[in-house]
């Protein structure tokens, strides 16, 4: 049932938005990695799971807000079952650690995909990343951070409008990227965020 | 259909045959890297062309209404391509969202059903009023004219022009509609591919290299002539006699030029070197029916005032 679920997102998305992909600065791989992208609409969780192969998509999972996708059943159903995600808290409580299902995932050898800008960006900018992917790269110093630049999904469903416009949307893989040593948050995230506006605008070219 | 008919597509399935095979030799002899990547992208083209071929033979055995959702599905696809290129705001959302979703289904349907007299405005004259009074609605005057220009020539191109190919399913002449159809698009994709031959065997002066690069004065009359004899010869699918059947290829060939010349130049506005990527070795959609958005209307108000009973 859910892998049925699964494949008709997949054709669903593939129909709507095309989901495209264009491998610039890395190849598919089934080896564990952070996929990282801006965030715009809706659609970009399924749009990256509908880019990716087969074999490198059952591996994955995108990370989605508990507060947003865990509000009812059919989000629920459709984030955990028919995209694989797993729910994590935006605000979570003082002592928690809500980056603990996303580090049990890596440490099973599967790949994780995450929006670093934390909420839909109502603009064509990409919004300061938040930490949580520092603290990920730092934990797992030897898995690829793999930068993704969505186009067009501010077009195809923007912030606050369900009608979807099926433009065709591309997902461009960039160079993967890792902490280098001593190198502080901050930096790491503006050189992170850096790599997705830097496909943005079609680089890198191999 | 006719006996004459299977004497055509046995044609067509050889002029494709013989194609494969020349590409094969091609591929065997290339060298140089140049050459190399010319053979490969012909040998896609033909390739694709078989694909294209039998896509559109298998809605015509399976009948009109398969013709009419052919046709819908490419104008969705071109509509989609003219937009994954064309700039837009959000202001412009539910114009887009009605013109993919209303309009589009529609005109379709108002085909499907031979409405004639309001296919042929629906678009000119509907859409034209309703979508920019819908995107006033969001308040966004930003460049107001010009994105109300692009949405309606979106429209105009990838599905009220494309429509007019299908429509000539409507028109009673005679002989069978479909042949009429099958007409068209042979003479207006026989007439690219004679400009493609001919524009690589013999090409040496470039027409308008701000336009489009590839196309030469040799490929564009040497294409247009080729295309036009064929277009002659198979008066019979037609009402047309002989010198009709000269007479209306070559507005048709024209025609087709010229949207060809269009799309292309909008892709150089846009910066793009193909609308999209779906038929390897031409690109989108909009990339094969470009012709076909300027010869249709033309073809179909011919054929439709001057011969039908």
């Amino acid at each position: 049932m859910s892998a049925l679920v699964r494949r008709l997102l997949v054709l669903f998305v593939r129909i709507m938005v095309g989901a495209r992909s264009e491998w610039r600065g890395c190849t598919p791989d089934t080896r564990r990695r952070i996929y990282f992208a801006n965030h715009n609409s809706h659609v970009d969780t399924v749009a990256v799971m509908a880019a990716l192969p087969y074999q490198v998509r059952r591996l994955t999972h995108p990370v989605a807000a508990r507060d947003y996708w865990g509000t009812s059943t059919f989000r629920r159903f459709i984030a955990e079952k028919g995209l694989r995600a797993v729910l994590i808290d935006r605000k979570p409580l003082p002592d928690s650690n809500p980056l603990e299902p996303l580090e049990r995932l890596l440490e099973e050898g599967r790949s994780i995909l995450i929006f670093p800008e934390g909420t839909r960006s109502a603009t064509d900018e990409i919004a300061p990343f938040r930490s949580g992917i520092y603290r990920l790269a730092c934990r797992f110093p030897d898995v690829e951070l793999v930068p993704i630049h969505l186009d067009n999904l501010q077009r195809i469903l923007p912030k606050g409008s369900m009608l979807i416009v099926p433009i065709t949307c591309t997902a461009r893989f960039g160079k993967p990227l890792r902490v280098e040593p001593g190198e502080g948050k901050d930096a790491f995230l503006a050189r992170a965020r850096a790599a997705v506006i830097e496909l943005a605008r079609g680089g890198p070219v191999e | 259909m006719t006996s004459f008919f299977s004497i055509v597509l046995a044609a067509i399935l050889g002029l494709l045959a013989v194609a494969s095979a020349i590409g094969f030799i091609l591929q065997r002899r290339a060298t140089d890297p140049g050459s190399v990547a010319t053979v490969h992208n012909l040998n896609a083209r033909i390739r694709s062309w078989w694909i294209m071929v039998a896509v559109f033979g298998g809605a015509l055995l399976l009948g009109d209404t398969a013709v009419v959702v052919l046709f819908a599905f490419l104008s969705f696809m071109a509509l989609r391509e003219f937009w994954t290129l064309t700039p837009s705001r959000r202001g412009d959302h539910l114009a887009l969202f009605l013109s993919f979703f209303v309009v589009l289904p529609v005109q379709y349907v108002l085909l499907g059903t031979l409405w004639y007299g309001l296919f042929a405005i629906f678009i000119p004259v509907y859409a034209f009023l309703i979508l920019p009074a819908v995107a006033t609605l969001t308040g966004d005057v930003n460049e107001f004219l010009a994105r109300t220009a692009r949405v309606q020539w979106g429209l105009m191109l990838t599905v009220y022009s494309i429509s007019h190919a299908p429509a000539l399913l409507m028109l009673q002449t005679g002989t069978p509609p479909a042949l009429l159809l099958i007409y068209l698009v042979i003479v207006v994709q026989l007439s690219d591919v004679f400009q493609y031959v001919w524009g690589k065997l013999l090409g040496k002066r470039r027409f308008s290299p701000n336009i489009s690069p590839s196309k030469t004065l040799e490929g564009l009359f040497g294409g247009g002539a080729s295309a036009i004899l064929v277009g002659t010869l198979l008066y019979r699918l037609t009402p047309f006699s002989p010198l009709q059947a000269a007479a209306v290829s070559t507005v048709v060939v024209v025609a087709g030029f010229f949207g060809g010349f269009v799309l292309s130049a909008i892709k150089r506005d846009l910066n793009a070197k193909d609308w999209g990527y779906v038929i390897e070795g031409h690109g989108g959609v909009l990339d094969r029916l470009d012709s076909i958005t300027f010869a249709a209307p033309l073809f179909f108000h011919i054929v439709r005032y001057w011969f039908t009973v």
